[in-house]
């Protein structure tokens, strides 16, 4: 994959050596092109895309999105390639420079939900005003399920459709013809009538001096020729012989490597740190103290690593050196009895009613924090030389790394560039706000510049440095009708205000409060966000008032669901998938989960077995309504990696926190799934009309319920805590009684 | 200390501490970027590399002990031109997602073939216990299955003579 350069972009509408370059949304790049744009779409200005065809008709699709596996770089390039007709087999892509003109800003809205409830004319501002909110954030970001649905559907595509029409147009002038007669198809505009034809290389210098259309047409689901069919991805080929580059593969002259060790309790400092034995060992350049770590500079990652172990940094004390797991749930408990909380949705008088009620059910559920431990363990090289401070790494947003080094090195957003890689792993670890290794990185690099360094961490240091997902306490009561069917739902969580806590089921009487959680541990957007631990709570809990009520927990849902027709459909369906009702074998049982997230719902028949005190996981059924597919094989694979990841963390996953303290080191004692884990996983799209959703993060909530509903129909055991298997062998190792 | 490594069928001559792990002096020193570095204590097996044949989790071998023992990277894998059966099912069962830890996958795939080359899936369960973090892990299966099925398929037809493979 090539990567942009500089040189090539001149920001005027041409390529150099001749051509068509062709913007969406870059105001300052290309202030004519701006009305390249469905009009009055809300989402359609939030984007910056580009197209590139130069005169050896080679097209480009400039993606403002990270690749890290999730196929975004293949599968934007076939939605801008379908609406140009170009020849897939000369079609490129490359990712997008981390330079502000090509700041996204689709996915901005997601993150902010204040922002995309804010004023009208915010959400209305097409151009100038969603772009300077655009520069104002500097983002770049890939997350929120949001490049195919957000970028690719308003971005690419109208970028596409636009270049055609350009391209047709050009065509006919030349050949001084009516545009409606000319085609275009492979890259190549015909004219029949008089037997002329003309490649878009042809074409592109001409067509760059015209003005682009302000509504290019968008082709019916018919006239698709690549979106839809399965398409190889681009990135795949040097991902198995090892030239796939990431960012910890960068490589300058005289770099040097190091490696870190920051405060183990977040919020204390470096207070005092011998230096001198370790200044001495082999090959060691530096000691490098910072603020809140002491890092070691060497001429290569073990002798750092080596020196770095040597140290004794002493680090200021803290009144959080009696945090553990368990003061941090009971301080949860405590604040859940206290406070008032804010509400996420309230309804009726849940309380009244519950008081009222011929039966009520209650259950408290505990998720752990959670680590991203994606595979390229965090890194970034820095260089800083005259004037000017470059970093090369793998991240989310490159934009919100380029003003994270910029901050670091005290120099402008112009001094500093950011080389982004192909990401070794991401699922929330490499996004906005997380940027600390960069950080780091660049006060290193300060320290020996003008020699580059790349910093590496180990990955005990990643374990133990992560922005968490959240450790959340959720209670929940609800009332039983004499029908057994729910008449309130009261929760209460220790989380942020999230709408992935409202309820899918109807449910009249409903209060649902997120209670403010106040703690030392580093938080973030771990893959599926807030829907990971909801998906979990609701799903269980729903779960357990079948129980309660005696009947089918498929058909419990079904009865709850009848007002949503797109509901209904993705759980039935995975009912079939899952062969749902049909008898198992002695010791196994089903559970069922559905979890709309990211605009997607997706329902999971999980079957399990407890063999030997180990809780195996047979097979996940999925069924998924994402709207359209554009890439199947590719999301296909989202799905599948998305349970995968999931089954791991319910299964196993789970950061500890002892002395104030992250108290797990590295793989051995934060153990992952293996392939022996694996369950076997089928998957179907409903390939509805609903508005195209994500698919990154959708596979991931229903999991975690769907194994413990699916363990309880086995075992008779309800476990209200995760991970499952930790909490299973507790259980199995009590006195026998029921649950 | 001057040692003398034999990668992928070239002799290079190093100058490393002897307790340094192999991975480090094949990617900062050779430039055998492909191999990765995951966990640093063999658990991941991201470094994966064979040493005469067999995987070895490189981030926890000495490279003095693999002095004079044939290494064989991610890079070397292919016969020429030509990618390695399992490359090619790699590709036709689009297993990598990031990709960051399928070099070891690759690896580890390959070594267990040449010891088996028509494996079950309980031995697959048994021998490939590299971690994968996207959760690739039913295409790795497909793939080897897949994998195995082509070297049966080709072995008989390949002719002896034409020098093509090594």
């Amino acid at each position: 994959m090539n990567k942009w350069t500089r040189r090539a972009f001149i920001g005027t509408g041409s390529v150099v050596g001749g051509g068509l370059l062709l913007g969406v949304g870059g105001l300052l790049v290309a202030p004519n092109r701006l009305n390249v744009l469905p009009e009055n779409t809300e989402d359609a200005a939030r984007l910056t895309t580009w197209v590139k065809i130069t005169p050896d008709n080679r097209i480009t699709a400039v993606v403002p999105h990270c690749e890290m596996g999730q196929g975004a770089h293949t599968t934007l390039a076939m939605m801008l390639a379908d609406e140009l007709d170009a020849d897939w087999a000369n079609v490129a892509v490359e990712e997008a420079p981390a330079r502000s003109e090509f700041a996204n800003g689709y996915p901005l809205f997601g993150f902010l939900p204040a922002l995309a409830n804010g004023p009208a004319p915010i959400a209305r501002g097409i151009d100038y005003t969603a772009y300077r909110l655009m520069r104002f954030f500097d983002v770049q970001v890939t997350g929120g399920s949001s490049s195919t649905r957000g970028t690719g559907q308003f971005g690419m595509r109208s970028a596409g459709a636009a270049a055609k029409i350009m391209l047709i147009q050009a065509a006919a002038q030349r050949w001084n013809v009516a545009a409606s007669e000319c085609t275009a198809k492979a890259s190549r505009v015909t004219h029949a009538g008089s037997n002329r034809s003309a490649t878009y290389g042809e074409l592109a210098v001409d067509a760059a001096k015209l003005d682009p259309p302000s509504r290019p047409a968008l082709k019916e689901r018919a006239a698709y020729t690549l979106m839809g069919t399965r398409v190889e991805r681009l990135d795949i080929p040097g991902k198995t012989n090892g030239s796939a580059k990431y960012g910890i593969d960068a490589a300058l002259p005289g770099m040097l490597v190091a490696t870190i060790s920051a405060a183990p309790v977040f919020g204390t400092t470096l207070a005092s740190v011998d230096v001198r034995a370790a200044e001495a060992m082999p090959g060691v350049r530096k000691v490098v103290q910072l603020p809140e770590a002491v890092a070691v500079v060497a001429d290569g990652y073990w002798r750092a690593l080596q020196a770095l172990r040597s140290l004794k940094p002493v680090f200021t004390p803290v009144e959080h050196a009696g945090v553990t797991t368990d003061t941090l749930f009971a301080a949860m408990a405590e604040r859940s009895k206290t406070e008032d909380g804010s509400s996420v949705d309230s309804n009726g008088d849940a309380e009244k009613a519950l008081q009222g009620a011929a039966k009520t059910v209650t259950a408290e559920y505990r998720v752990p924090f959670l680590a991203h431990a994606a595979m390229e363990p965090m890194n970034a090289t820095v260089r800083i030389a005259d004037g000017r401070c470059e970093v090369w790494t793998g991240v989310q947003d490159p934009l919100n790394a380029r003003k994270v080094a910029a901050d670091a090195a005290e120099l402008d957003l112009e001094q500093v560039t950011v080389h982004n890689q192909q990401v070794g792993g991401g699922f929330g670890r490499r996004l906005p706000g997380t940027h600390d290794f960069i950080k780091q990185a660049v006060l290193v690099a300060k320290a020996v510049a003008p020699t580059p360094v790349k910093l590496i961490w180990s990955r005990e240091e990643d374990i133990q440095h992560d922005y968490y997902r959240p450790a959340v306490l959720g209670q929940y009561q609800a009332a039983l009708q004499p029908d057994n069917m729910p008449s309130a739902w009261l929760s209460r969580f220790n989380a942020g205000s999230d709408a992935a806590a409202k309820l899918p089921y109807a449910i009249e009487h409903r209060k649902i409060i997120a209670i403010d959680d106040a703690h030392h541990i580093r938080t973030g957007a771990w893959r599926s966000v807030a829907s990971s631990q909801h998906g979990f709570f609701t799903e269980s809990f729903i779960d357990e008032l079948a129980h309660a009520a005696g009947k089918d927990p498929y058909e419990y849902r079904r009865s709850l669901l009848q007002h949503s027709p797109r509901y209904l459909a993705v759980l039935e369906k995975a009912a079939s998938l899952g062969e749902w009702g049909k008898p198992l074998p002695e010791g196994r049982g089903r559970g069922i989960a559905i979890v709309e997230a990211f605009g997607t719902v997706v329902a999971h028949v999980a079957e399990v077995e407890v063999i030997d005190g180990k809780l195996r996981v047979h097979r996940i059924a999925a069924a998924v309504d994402c709207g359209e597919v554009v890439n199947p094989d590719g999301a296909l694979a989202q799905v599948e990696g998305g349970v995968l990841f999931a089954t791991s963390a319910a299964l196993f996953e789970e950061i500890t926190i002892n002395e104030g303290r992250v108290a797990k080191t590295n793989f051995l004692d934060y153990p992952l799934a293996h392939m022996a884990d694996a369950p076997r996983i089928s998957v179907e799209f409903l390939r509805s009309d609903a508005p195209m959703g994500g698919l990154g993060e959708p596979g991931v909530p229903p999991v975690a319920p769907a194994i413990a509903n699916a363990l309880f129909a086995a075992t008779g055991k309800r476990i209200r805590t995760l991970p499952l298997q930790p909490a299973l062998e507790k259980e199995l190792a009590k006195p026998t009684a029921s649950s | 200390m001057n040692m003398q490594l034999v990668v992928n069928g070239r002799t290079h001559d190093i100058d490393a501490d002897p307790d340094t792990p192999l991975l480090w002096v094949l990617r900062e020193q050779l430039g055998y970027t492909g191999v990765k570095f995951g966990c640093g204590v063999a658990a991941c097996g991201a470094c994966t590399v064979h040493l005469d044949g067999a995987p070895a989790r490189s981030c926890s071998l000495p490279v003095q002990s693999v002095v004079g023992v044939p290494i064989t990277t991610i890079e070397g894998l292919a016969a020429g031109q030509e990618p390695h059966p399992v490359q090619q099912a790699w590709i036709a069962h689009q297993v990598p997602q990031c990709g960051y830890c399928q070099s070891g996958m690759i690896m580890a795939s390959a070594a267990l073939l040449a010891k088996n080359p028509d494996p079950t899936d309980a031995d697959i369960d048994a021998e490939i216990t590299n971690i994968c973090r996207c959760g690739t892990y039913e295409r790795v299966r497909k793939a080897i299955h897949a994998a195995a099925a082509g070297i049966r398929d080709a072995a008989p037809a390949k002719p002896a003579a034409g020098g093509s493979r090594r």
